[in-house]
């Protein structure tokens, strides 16, 4: 018989037993055992344990005893100890209330079996009734399941959003140190914030700055280029930077290494953009063609980055310098032009704030020679990463005023308000019921339960309820979220693996459940059985005012989100309709992205003009849709001398009135036939205030002290903002054009048109694919942001209306119920059901009007307030507010109707029987 | 069939005690282990064979009683098992269980 080598029971004299003692194991592992363990079982245990451990600090050295110490006592987190341990807690809990002892007796320890954690036959039997009463009041149950579903629905799309917004850009790895260089400037004293700044900037600051940045990155606005791979045409967005951006980004590189830009004729495609170039084949050294102009070899994939990223949209990226190589005019730029973006990365020390305060006059510096430009006054500032999406929004003192951030604010606002008012019907609605149940209780009471069981038995229900609504509230928000998505413009999904999302969610289940079941749990098991069966229980009225102050609470926020959405609607068909000072219909835009466009514009114009589709073409330095350039440096007869000449300048082709169809005021447009034009000025009549000229047409006005003459005043077009005062603006012959526009003929259909441009386009530009827009199309992408609010609003508004809803048709039937025996011996003396309707459906009316008295100022002040942001608003109308007041009144008779009309139907017989 | 069912373990720990029940040491958490560790060549945890000592003495298979504390121990009492009849009962039918299996093996598989 193989006998183990040591002897497992030691000389208690031993030298072992005083080496154990004067080395204990580990203290809080003991504790964790000595707490773990059920009391009976622990001294063996540990004794056990113990003696081990001494042998294997023989054997195997402390540190290896202390680690299988630990790890046995690990090992005492097992079902069966665990179970032990409860039951030995539950027995002794138990013997303290039972006065008789057990019947069974376990085989070991007669005092401590172990049973089952929790009574299993209780449980099922708590199951049972609580899914009894939900089948037996299938209307309350409903009701109640619902709209805590609805509110919980609307609360995890709501975190979800919310989630996706505070997450904005973590994707990156440098998200705490990566920064934009912009600046301020002071135009008559409003200060203007912009991204766009001088060329020397970048080389600037990474010459005087080399301890503040790691990297400083010049490079071209993200914008879409013409792509050619072989005889291919693509039209993808891209961005030209500087060769160290794939590390600023850590882009996660599928194919080829970050350092792929540093070679000047290179690209870096986006997986998505591989595929769509090249399909299956592998892309690494193919030649890509860039605006028809510049070569370059793919040399490197980068993974897509989520859709909230700032970069998300770029599908390549090129390097800085062939984009330069390209356009040399680059570089002879000075200080004075703001034109290109600055991207920077900071060492980790570097505090943004202070950095900021250190470079602010960087640009001031370089400007001593230029008075004009000083006095705007510019400040170079920088932007953190973590500040672009949530706080992009500069007043006009320059100060960071938030941005998105206000409406991520809103929204939890809002979510956390139709949430608690879900919930607090839910109470309430559970508590109404409960009273029904005040009999039950008395007879489980009588018949032996204890207030425990009780306790148990209402929890039970409660959460189960919670559980089904957040079942519900899960699926309803899978179905809603694309949907949803498409409205916020997002690539959301449930975070099913999150852990936070779960422990948010079990949080709240927990919470609703104790809550909603605490009142019937605690309160109705505390009757006196007696009472409750005698029949001489009675609810105060007081139990009825929390209830009612709750549907005025609702109503409140109801009546406030139908209000702003109404308003928020008007502003923007108030925006919508504002006159434009052109004609968007049938209006395309080209961008000319090749040479080919400026070498054969005028072939174009003929052939286009020929084909019989199109009225006539022009071209300009920018969209209508856009105002890019403005400039200062104008001088007109009065001008006084503090003010600040600051003009949007457009460069324009003869033809471009005629295309866009602008409106003269006074004076003619330019024309071909007098030579004389490329010295003259068109200008808006916001110009015309600007100057303060009587009669303008005629005037002179120097730029950079060239005269020009002004031959024409039009009416004022909306280029950039339909929310903001049009810009005071001059259009000129003279400079570069981007822009070709083509009106087409009114009387032929877009579809006809279209085919016949496109070919045009082919046979005289073979090389660029042809990518237009339409005018139209990008004037109403301008109103997207407030119709999304709207949207949205109108969305909560509606559930909130739904929730509000529920929450009086429970109250109506609670007070229905209450009042019924009333109602029969109304009944009984001769009141007639219409009686019987207005007196039941009076309260809810009162109630609803004090909501609507509440919430009137309420939505006046906010939207007051959020319509202070735009120039151009529409006033708010006090038609809204009578509209919604009469509205949430039909809405309220409506939802109460059906039991006060119910309750008035009933007949009295049936209601007095009892008595 | 009314046969006690016994997983493997419960077997070998059940053996174990049959084995050392009647060493000078006797059958405990500990000597248990190491029998085992011994003659399986795997570690075993003692809180795991607690276990199935406690499960085995629930369904009546070993007795136990307390005895034996020592300086080594903490001082503390460790529990020692014997085999019940039950116990040796059951170790026998597993016995003749698993050699009628054995005999109905045809010879050349010994080989």
């Amino acid at each position: 018989m193989g006998k183990p080598s040591h002897n497992p029971t030691p000389d208690p004299q031993g030298s072992a037993g005083q080496r154990a003692s004067a080395q204990e194991p580990p203290r809080w592992a003991s504790r964790l055992l000595s707490w773990l363990t059920p009391a009976e079982l622990l001294e063996e245990l540990q004794g056990d344990l113990q003696e081990q451990y001494a042998q294997r600090i023989d054997q195997n050295g402390p540190l290896r005893a202390r680690w299988w110490y630990v790890l046995e006592a690990l090992m005492v987190i097992r079902p069966y100890y665990i179970r032990r341990r409860l039951a030995g807690l539950a027995n002794r809990l138990r013997d303290f209330f039972l006065k008789r002892p057990t019947k069974t007796r376990p085989f070991i320890h007669p005092e401590h079996s172990s049973p089952p954690l929790m009574n299993t036959d209780m449980i099922r039997n708590y199951l049972k009734i609580a899914w009894r009463n939900l089948i037996k009041y299938k209307g309350y149950s409903a009701i109640n399941i619902s709209g805590l579903a609805v509110g919980m629905a609307v609360a995890i799309t709501i975190g979800l959003w919310v989630w996706d917004e505070l997450s904005f850009d973590h994707y990156y790895d440098n998200y705490d140190r990566i920064v934009q260089v912009a600046q301020h400037g002071t135009v008559n004293g409003e200060t203007w914030t912009g991204s766009n700044v001088p060329f020397p900037l970048g080389d600037e600051l990474k010459g005087q700055y080399p301890n503040d940045f790691k990297r400083v990155l010049k490079a071209w606005h993200i914008q879409d280029h013409g792509l050619t791979v072989g005889t291919n045409h693509f039209s993808l967005t891209g961005q030209f930077i500087e060769s160290e951006a794939p590390d600023m980004l850590s882009l996660h590189m599928l194919k080829g290494t970050r350092a792929g830009l540093t070679e000047p004729n290179s690209i870096m495609v986006s997986a998505s953009a591989a595929k769509v170039m090249f399909g299956e084949t592998d892309p690494m050294g193919k030649v890509v063609k860039i605006n028809n102009a510049m070569d370059a070899t793919v040399t490197g994939v980068y993974d897509d980055m989520p859709a909230n990223t700032e970069f998300h949209q770029v599908q390549f990226f090129a390097p800085w310098d062939l984009y330069v190589s390209g356009n040399h005019w680059i570089k002879e730029q000075g200080w004075g032009n703001n034109f290109i973006q600055v991207w920077a990365e900071l060492h980790p020390h570097v505090d943004v704030d202070k950095l900021s305060a250190k470079i602010k006059d960087i640009k001031l510096k370089h400007l001593a020679n230029n008075k004009e430009l000083l006095a705007l006054h510019f400040q170079i500032f920088l932007h953190p990463m973590s500040k672009w999406h949530l706080y992009s929004g500069f007043d006009k003192q320059g100060n960071n005023t938030g941005g998105l951030i206000q409406y991520v604010w809103l929204f939890s606002l809002i979510a956390g308000f139709v949430l608690l008012v879900a919930c607090i019907n839910f109470m309430n609605l559970s508590t109404a019921r409960s009273e029904k149940r005040a009999k039950e209780v008395g007879i489980r009471k009588a018949v032996g339960s204890i207030r425990g069981q009780l306790i148990g038995q209402f929890f039970s229900e409660s959460f189960l309820v919670v559980l089904l609504a957040l079942l519900f509230a899960l699926s309803l928000t899978t179905l809603w979220l694309d949907w949803f998505n498409q409205l916020a413009d997002k690539e959301m999904s449930i975070l099913w693996t999150n852990p936070f999302f779960w422990l948010l969610v079990g949080g709240f289940v927990l919470v609703t459940g104790l809550l909603a079941g605490s009142y019937p749990a605690l309160y109705l098991s505390a009757f006196q059985p007696i009472k409750v069966l005698k029949g001489t229980f009675q609810v105060g009225w007081l139990a009825a005012l929390p209830r009612k102050v709750l549907v005025v609470v609702q109503f409140t926020v109801s009546v406030t989100l139908i209000i702003g959405t109404l308003i928020v609607y008007q502003q923007v068909q108030h925006a919508k309709n504002r006159p434009v000072g052109y004609s968007r219909e049938g209006l395309l835009q080209v961008q000319m992205t090749a040479n080919d466009f400026y070498t054969k514009y005028e072939v174009l114009h003929q052939e286009l003009l020929n084909s019989g589709v199109v009225y006539e073409t022009a071209q300009s330095a920018s969209q209508a849709t856009e105002l890019w350039s403005n400039n200062s440096g104008f001088e007109w007869p009065g001008k006084s001398p503090s003010q600040q000449s600051d003009f949007g300048t457009l460069t324009v082709s003869p033809e471009y009135g005629k295309t866009v169809g602008w409106q003269f005021v006074a004076g003619r447009d330019f024309s071909k036939d007098f030579a004389s034009d490329s010295a003259a000025f068109v200008v808006n009549q916001a110009a015309v205030r600007f100057m303060s000229l009587k009669h303008p047409v005629g005037e002179t006005i120097r730029r950079n002290g060239t005269p020009y003459r002004i031959i024409g005043v039009i009416q004022d077009m909306v280029m950039g903002s339909p929310f903001e005062p049009v810009y005071p603006t001059v259009f000129f012959l003279r400079g570069p054009l981007n822009w070709i526009n083509i009106k087409l003929k009114p009387t032929v259909a877009t579809s006809d048109a279209l085919p016949q441009i496109e070919a045009i386009f082919k046979k005289v530009i073979p090389s660029v694919p042809f990518d237009y827009d339409f005018v139209d199309q990008r004037y109403a992408a301008k109103f997207a942001d407030e119709e999304r609010i709207g949207q949205l609003a109108a969305a909560f508004a509606g559930l909130a209306i739904f929730i509000s809803c529920l929450g009086l048709f429970g109250l109506a039937s609670f007070v229905a119920e209450r009042r019924t025996k009333e109602i029969g011996v109304r009944k009984v003396l001769g009141a007639s059901v219409f009686t019987l309707w207005r007196l039941l459906s009076k309260d809810f009316v009162l109630l609803v009007f004090i909501a609507f008295v509440i919430a009137t100022p309420t939505a006046w002040y906010g939207l007051n307030g959020w319509l202070k942001k735009y120039t151009y608003r529409t006033e708010i109308s006090w038609w809204i507010f009578v509209a919604v007041g009469w509205g949430s009144l039909l809405i309220t008779l409506l939802t109460v109707s059906y039991q006060t009309i119910k309750a008035a139907l009933i007949n009295p017989v049936k209601s007095l029987r009892s008595e | 069939m009314s046969r006690t069912y016994l997983g493997e373990f419960e077997e070998l720990v059940l053996l174990a005690v049959a084995v050392l029940e009647l060493q000078s040491a006797g059958a405990y958490g500990v000597s248990i282990a190491d029998e085992l560790k011994l003659r399986t060549q795997r570690t075993t945890s003692v809180t795991g064979v607690h276990v199935v000592l406690y499960r085995l003495e629930e369904k009546g298979l070993v007795g136990s009683e307390l005895g034996g504390a020592s300086q080594v121990r903490g001082g503390r009492r460790k529990r020692l098992f014997t085999l019940t009849a039950a116990g040796q009962q059951v170790l026998r039918e597993m016995r003749q269980l698993r050699l009628g299996f054995w005999e109905a093996l045809p010879t050349p598989f010994f080989s």
